[in-house]
């Protein structure tokens, strides 16, 4: 195995060797050697270090997104068709499997680097058409189809494809600033010397030969930092509370349970740039004391929790975890907890619980976890995201990081863009960047010439922005104004075509199911929430005199019930779980009067709100939809029209799908 | 089996040295990797070895989502019913899919082929909808598509080939 950037030793006056680690070995790779002064010994680490940035290679390197996302979008059968290439022409090349770029929308991604010349990106590369891709660019020519564009060169020295737009004009990267997503899909997740080489672990070791804990916390709250998981709770100030807790033990904890669904930021972090968040939680733990550190992450993410593992290793390897790192006197052990699949232990308290090994339910607050959390100890929770901002926030200076953003909201945020969009992925944009520039812009708006209709922010804790509001600037006071919140930060598009009451619905269906059931209020509430959530959105043919003034009286109910819950609730979860329901509405109450009143779904997606009717015109009798039928609702002899009796059909759609040419409808 | 099932155990426990409570999720865990599910025997044993009553480890197991208490099927299905693949119809495609197997969610039809589960999110919402058979996620699905790759299970199953 070659030596790694850690092991160089350039000459005698350097005592570094794989076996006693010389503190200052991580900064040495950067800005070395720092111990003596030596031209020739400089030069030697930058040709190192250049072997692992890859601005320049010496043969072709060929790079393939194998991401979950990109897996799921067939990268796994890309990346064999390349070896097969590779192996077919006999030709000096490597494959690189990286993370996430963001752009799902485009997977599979393969991106080629030929020497002398700057990475170019592919999009929708698969099995079928990689070799053509190949052939052709070895060949001189860059295929136009699927180009997506090519990459900067920073120095310069590298020879610009002709005619090949820089990948940074593309409109979904044109207007993002990618700080946590820098390195994610450009390098090898499963490489610590790339992650050394792109200035990987010196914030780390900055903090332990020259910061106290105290001036950790202090440039952590001067950053203006606050939790990327939900609630925005200044870091700084949290790590602060938790440093002055007194004890021997303390815990810091990465929540990497991202079970707000529509959210995905977290999965891709690890799974691309795993190091970050370990150099994040790193440097967290040593800002509190604490000597333990937890990842907790769901057991849904398997790519995710394989690279952290392969991460750890690595930098246990290394000397930067263990017993007194790199002569600091600190010392640092990782454990990987896996979640097993409960959305509440979000929730810290409710983690801490399921890393003791109890039930997920959270305790009530004070004492808080900063002061009695993880076995009694003080602990500090942190998520993916925030973690990740830590490393370049010491390195750069607080200042730099607050040069971007809204008064109250510095940095950047990484948002899940899914739905109805055109562009689904990852962007990470400045705090304060419109909706609009999100979902127009970067998301190249709604496809199929739709219109669009809201934005659901921060999952089952959020709300909804509707298309009046496109123009408002994200930051944390701005979606709660709108009875919103920043959650994690899915956000997840919906056109004309969805209905809003059964988003709501969906919404209290998932937290009704989720709520642990410790306190009344969310247990029972929300059971009661969706209950007339579903009298309103399922049509009873049958339905008791009394049953129909439920139903008038539920929309007055919800409001009241809602408010309660948020009122009442013990933890975050209940706190904030009417929140689909309130914003959806506050906003579109006209669909739930619909709903109500004239007992018909606007959109069209609510089924068993639908009269579905036979277009005598076009049906040809084939008779599909009598088989399908599962209530015997559809009449009619063969090869003549057929007809459904309304007293008998029950709304399932069967029919609607099973039509070949399109004859029956819903109203 | 009881022999089989205590070894399996022991084996398991054997990486969790003087474990207490909180390993009692990674064990669990570890079982139900190992068996497929959490057989009431396994419970029982797992108990003895931790010292904790067995109604405690069934109200902490039957808690979490992840565990079940029914032997999975040559074929796990696990549809997603996140917020981006209920929007873009993963409704829809969990239908097609029971009314294909003829089994509820939670369940394993009884030819133990198919076991089916939903999970709240696989965290590929750009490819919504997704479903994931034995852990390959499968994006953009239609319903002919599911109906589709259900038939080739049953046929790798048929030609007893390993998917």
């Amino acid at each position: 195995m070659m030596p790694g950037l850690m092991d160089i030793k350039c000459c005698d006056k350097c005592w570094n060797s794989s076996s006693k680690v010389c503190p200052e070995s991580v900064e040495c790779i950067k800005e070395g050697p720092l111990c003596h002064e030596d031209k020739d010994c400089g030069n030697a680490r930058l040709s190192r270090v250049n072997e692992f940035l890859r601005e320049d290679v010496a043969a072709p390197v060929i790079f393939v997104g194998t991401g979950t996302c990109g897996i799921g979008a067939g990268a796994g059968k890309t990346v064999q068709a390349v070896k097969a290439w590779i192996a077919e022409k006999k030709i000096n090349a490597s494959v690189v499997e990286v993370g996430c770029v963001g752009a799902c929308f485009l997977e599979p991604l393969m991106d080629v680097q030929l020497p002398g010349r700057p990475r170019l990106s592919f999009s929708e590369v698969t099995e079928k058409n990689a070799a053509e891709i190949l052939d052709s660019v070895m060949a001189g020519t860059v295929p136009a189809g699927n180009l997506i564009g090519q990459y900067d060169s920073p120095s310069g020295k590298l020879q610009p494809w002709p005619g090949v737009a820089p990948i940074s004009s593309h409109p979904f990267f044109a207007k993002q600033t990618r700080w946590v997503l820098r390195n994610c899909g450009l390098i090898d997740p499963t490489s610590l010397d790339e992650y050394l080489a792109h200035g990987g672990y010196r914030a780390y070791t900055k903090v332990l030969r020259s910061m106290t804990p105290a001036e950790v916390c202090d440039q952590m709250e001067k950053s203006g930092l606050r939790g990327r998981g939900g609630g925005g709770f200044p870091t700084g100030r949290k790590w602060k509370v938790a440093l002055n807790s007194p004890s021997e033990q303390k815990y810091m904890i990465c929540n990497a349970d991202e079970g707000d669904p529509g959210a995905f930021m977290d999965r891709a972090v690890i799974e691309g740039d795993p190091h970050r968040v370990i150099e994040g939680i790193a440097i967290a733990a040593y800002a509190i004391g604490a000597s333990q550190a937890y990842f907790y992450i769901r057991a849904e993410y398997p790519l995710a929790i394989q690279r952290l593992r392969t991460a750890i290793a690595q930098a246990r390897e290394r000397g930067l975890l263990g017993r007194n790192i790199f002569d600091s006197g600190a010392d640092l052990d990782i454990k990987i907890k896996m979640g097993a699949g409960a959305f509440v232990c979000g929730e810290e308290t409710a983690l801490m619980n399921s890393i003791e090994g109890r039930r997920g339910m959270p305790r009530p607050r004070p004492p808080y976890p900063a002061v009695s959390g993880l076995f009694g100890k003080p602990s500090a929770i942190n998520n993916v995201e925030t973690l990740a901002n830590v490393p370049d926030i010491i390195w750069n200076g607080a200042d730099w990081f607050s040069s971007i953003g809204t008064e109250g909201s510095k940095g950047t945020k990484v948002f899940a863009l899914s739905g109805k969009v055109s562009h689904t992925g990852l962007v990470e944009v400045a705090m304060g960047t419109s909706l609009q520039d999100i979902i127009m812009e970067i998301g190249g708006g709604v496809p199929d010439g739709k219109a669009f209709k809201a934005v659901q922010i921060g999952g089952p804790s959020g709300g909804c922005i509707p298309s009046q509001h496109l123009d408002l600037e994200i930051d944390y006071e701005s979606l709660k104004k709108f009875g919103a919140m920043m959650g994690s930060g899915g956000l997840v598009v919906m056109d004309e075509a969805n209905c809003m009451v059964d988003v709501a619905r969906f919404f209290m269906d998932f937290i009704q199911r989720e709520s642990c059931g410790k306190c009344i209020p969310c247990r029972e509430g929300t059971r009661r929430m969706l209950e007339i959530l579903d009298a309103i959105t399922t049509g009873r043919r049958d339905e008791k005199g009394h049953q129909s003034l439920e139903r008038f009286k539920g929309v007055i109910n919800l409001e009241q019930l809602g408010t309660v819950i948020k009122k009442t609730s013990l933890c975050g979860l209940g706190q904030t779980a009417p929140n689909p329901v309130l914003s959806t509405l506050r906003w579109f109450r006209d669909e739930y009067e619909a709903h109500v009143y004239e007992r018909k779904c606007p959109a069209k997606q609510c089924k068993s709100l639908l009269a579905f009717s036979i277009d005598h015109e076009k049906c040809v009798g084939c008779g599909l939809c009598t088989k399908a039928c599962p209530s015997d609702a559809i009449l009619g002899a063969k090869k003549s029209p057929h007809h459904i009796v309304p007293e008998r059909c029950i709304g399932c759609g069967s029919c609607m799908e099973a039509c070949p040419i399109g004859a029956v409808s819903a109203e | 089996m009881r022999q089989d099932l205590t070894q399996t155990i022991d084996r398991i426990m054997s990486a969790y040295p003087g474990a207490g409570r909180d390993a009692l999720i990674p064990i669990l865990q570890d079982t139900q990797e190992d068996i497929g599910y959490l057989p009431r025997e396994a419970v029982v044993l797992i108990g003895d070895k931790l010292h904790l009553p067995v109604s405690k480890i069934f109200g902490v197991a039957t808690f979490y989502n992840q565990f079940r208490f029914e032997p999975k099927g040559r074929f796990h299905i696990q549809v997603c019913r996140g917020t981006a693949c209920h929007v873009k119809g993963s409704l829809k495609v969990l239908e097609r899919i029971k009314r294909e197997l003829g089994i509820e969610s939670g369940r394993t039809t009884r030819d133990g082929l198919f076991s089916l589960e939903i999970v709240a999110c696989i965290g590929a919402c750009a490819l919504a909808p997704v479903m994931s058979i034995n852990g390959e996620v499968h994006g953009r699905l239609t319903t002919d598509d599911v109906v589709r790759l259900i038939k080739d299970c049953r046929k790798a199953a048929e030609t007893g080939e390993a998917r």
